[in-house]
């Protein structure tokens, strides 16, 4: 336990370090944006078992949400984050309330289905600038006190909101709500045979997810100041699987990682061998399903207990 | 002229029959991934990709060996149901007896490499393949001039998904392939060579998906992403369908692609998205879909 808090507490003295080591500042708030989202992601797959492919919609209508209520209205940066994440919320709820109909696969399929349908909303509504997205969103004074133009103040803030995330996610799996989920996850029929009504279980995990992906959507437009069609896309729904997958589906550390190097992949990767990455990402998927199923995080635990 | 609700007659025969062939496609689709489904348990996430690929082997066989329209229709099929044979022995095979869910996903990686392969190869933009010559013309059903190829494809891909459900029904092979759908290894000790009967399934239904892109490839631009746009509405083809029934997953690939061709008429704005608001619809009102069993 001790092992873990000196742990824990180097990373954050790392976090806290990195913007002033020469790494990109911007960069590193993408790459937190997204180990949120794996992380909200997680919540989903890794403790309740259920295999989302609609997750941009979530994360990419929230971020139109908060670039539109800035850019059309001049709200204030933190409302118009936090109106992005409930709608998310609610968004959530009408595609959780959808696709616990059905498990397993159909579950994969209805949510994908659903993303393409705000996909398709996102191209063709009036408020979202079409191909173009919504560009030149200024990050703006939160709360009237604090301005943050400045790159390191944003990566700062966005550090202390990822935190709570994460520590938050954290509380709720350990929580009673959380242990039943999980029962749920290991066995649907005895958790019902129990006496729990597993639908709002299920529900409420997803609304969670929904909303904490929201928010990582929503402070990533925030950050990089647009909001476009890529981030609904369903290729964005499949890197979120991937980041999770690949750093471990059910562990806390797993989302960041593989987050991390997904995002650092496209990042740099990108510069080397050009519009390859695509066809390395479907590779890494493969090897991973065939040969590491329980991720980086997840093997590595495992072999701690051997 | 006659005209229902305000708009012409001939205008809504007209979307109507133009809906008809893309809902041939939805029926050639989601029937390979019913037939491999049925049997393996995989929701083949690449069957959009193999689709791309029979269109491009059809494109690159005319382009570089002169292989012609009806040749390719043959050979398309058979060299991507080959690939297929060969992604179910070294890949898919590992994944049996696991949670479904990771043949998805394998499948879906799968897809990525193949689609961001054929991008980086050829590019973004769309080539087109040549309408043969033999249906080059339009016939005249009074209310429009129907391309003849159009009817071709309606044709072709009805006669194609009703002999599947014949083979499969109706035939000793299509016996022994429910039998496997019921217990696999019972059919094995009866002697059947079940993992062979898998890998030509799987090539089967892939080859199906192939033939569905050389078909699509005269009537619509052919490129790397043709094929992930239509596998997402046929997967809520699927989930509108019910897996569970062959002759399910014809009929509403059929239906969805009329519906389809109607909402042009009358809403045009949301022809992208009807396929996913019936699907909701569905599910809430019948969650096992119109024809599944669960």
């Amino acid at each position: 336990m001790r092992a873990a808090a000196i742990g824990y507490l180097l990373l954050g003295l790392l976090a806290l370090a990195l913007p002033w080591v020469g790494l990109y500042p911007v960069f590193l708030m993408k790459l937190l944006c997204f180990a949120m989202f794996a992380c909200a992601y997680n919540l989903l797959l890794g403790f309740g078992r259920m295999l989302s492919f609609g997750h941009a919609a979530f994360f990419g209508f929230a971020a139109y949400v908060t670039s539109w209520l800035i850019t059309a209205h001049r709200v204030g940066p933190a409302a118009a984050v936090l109106s992005g994440m409930l709608v998310a919320a609610l968004l959530g709820t009408i595609f959780g309330g959808l696709a616990i109909r059905r498990r397993g696969i159909y579950f994969a399929m209805i949510t994908l289905a659903l993303g393409q349908l705000v996909y398709f909303v996102c191209l063709e509504a009036p408020f979202t600038g079409g191909e173009n997205g919504l560009q030149g969103v200024p990050r703006g004074t939160l709360l009237g006190l604090l301005p943050l133009r400045s790159d390191r103040v944003m990566y700062y803030l966005v550090l202390a909101i990822f935190v709570a995330v994460f520590l938050f996610i954290r509380r709720v799996v350990h929580s009673p709500y959380g242990h039943v989920l999980r029962a749920i996850r290991e066995n649907e029929a005895r958790a019902i045979s129990l006496g729990y009504d597993i639908n709002r279980y299920k529900l409420l995990a997803f609304i969670l997810s929904a909303a904490l992906a929201g928010l990582a959507g929503s402070l990533n437009s925030l950050v990089l100041g647009f909001a476009t069609l890529s981030d609904v896309q369903q290729s964005t729904s499949g890197e979120v699987i991937l980041m999770t997958l690949l750093g471990g589906t059910g562990t806390f550390f797993g989302p960041v990682v593989g987050a991390a190097l997904v995002v650092s992949l496209q990042e740099y990767l990108s510069d080397l061998v050009g519009g390859w990455v695509t066809a390395i990402i479907g590779v890494i998927f493969v090897a991973c399903v065939l040969s590491f199923r329980r991720g980086i995080i997840g093997e590595l635990a495992a072999l701690r207990r051997r | 002229m006659s005209t229902v609700l305000g708009i012409p007659v001939p205008v809504i025969l007209g979307q109507l029959t133009l809906g008809l062939v893309n809902g041939s496609f939805y029926a050639l689709l989601s029937l390979g991934l019913a037939v491999i489904f049925g049997l393996m348990g995989v929701v083949n996430f690449a069957h959009g990709a193999f689709y791309t690929l029979g269109a491009f082997a059809a494109l690159l066989g005319l382009q570089y060996l002169g292989i012609n329209y009806w040749l390719a229709l043959l050979i398309a099929p058979l060299a991507v149901g080959l690939l297929g044979v060969l992604v179910e022995r070294l890949l898919l095979r590992h994944l049996y007896g696991l949670d479904p869910l990771y043949g998805l996903l394998l499948t879906f990686g799968l897809a990525l490499i193949v689609e961001g392969s054929l991008h980086q190869v050829f590019g973004a933009s769309g080539q087109s393949y040549p309408v043969p010559e033999a249906l080059a013309g339009a016939v005249n059903l009074h209310f429009m001039f129907l391309p003849l190829y159009r009817a071709w494809v309606i044709l072709a891909s009805v006669v194609v998904c009703f002999s599947t459900w014949f083979v499969i029904e109706r035939t000793r092979l299509g016996a022994t392939l429910r039998a496997a759908t019921e217990n696999a290894p019972l059919l094995q000790a009866f002697g059947v060579n079940v993992p062979l009967l898998v890998a030509l399934t799987y090539g089967g239904g892939v080859a199906l998906a192939a033939l569905a892109g050389v078909l699509a490839s005269p009537v619509v631009l052919v490129n790397s992403h043709m094929g992930n746009e239509l596998v997402i509405v046929v997967f809520a083809v699927v989930v509108i369908g019910g897996m569970g029934s062959i002759l399910g997953s014809i009929v509403s690939g059929l239906v969805l692609g009329l519906i389809e061709g109607l909402t042009k008429v009358v809403y045009p704005e949301a022809s992208n998205i009807v396929v996913f608001v019936i699907m909701a619809l569905v599910l809430i009102l019948r969650p096992a879909g119109l024809f599944g069993r669960e």
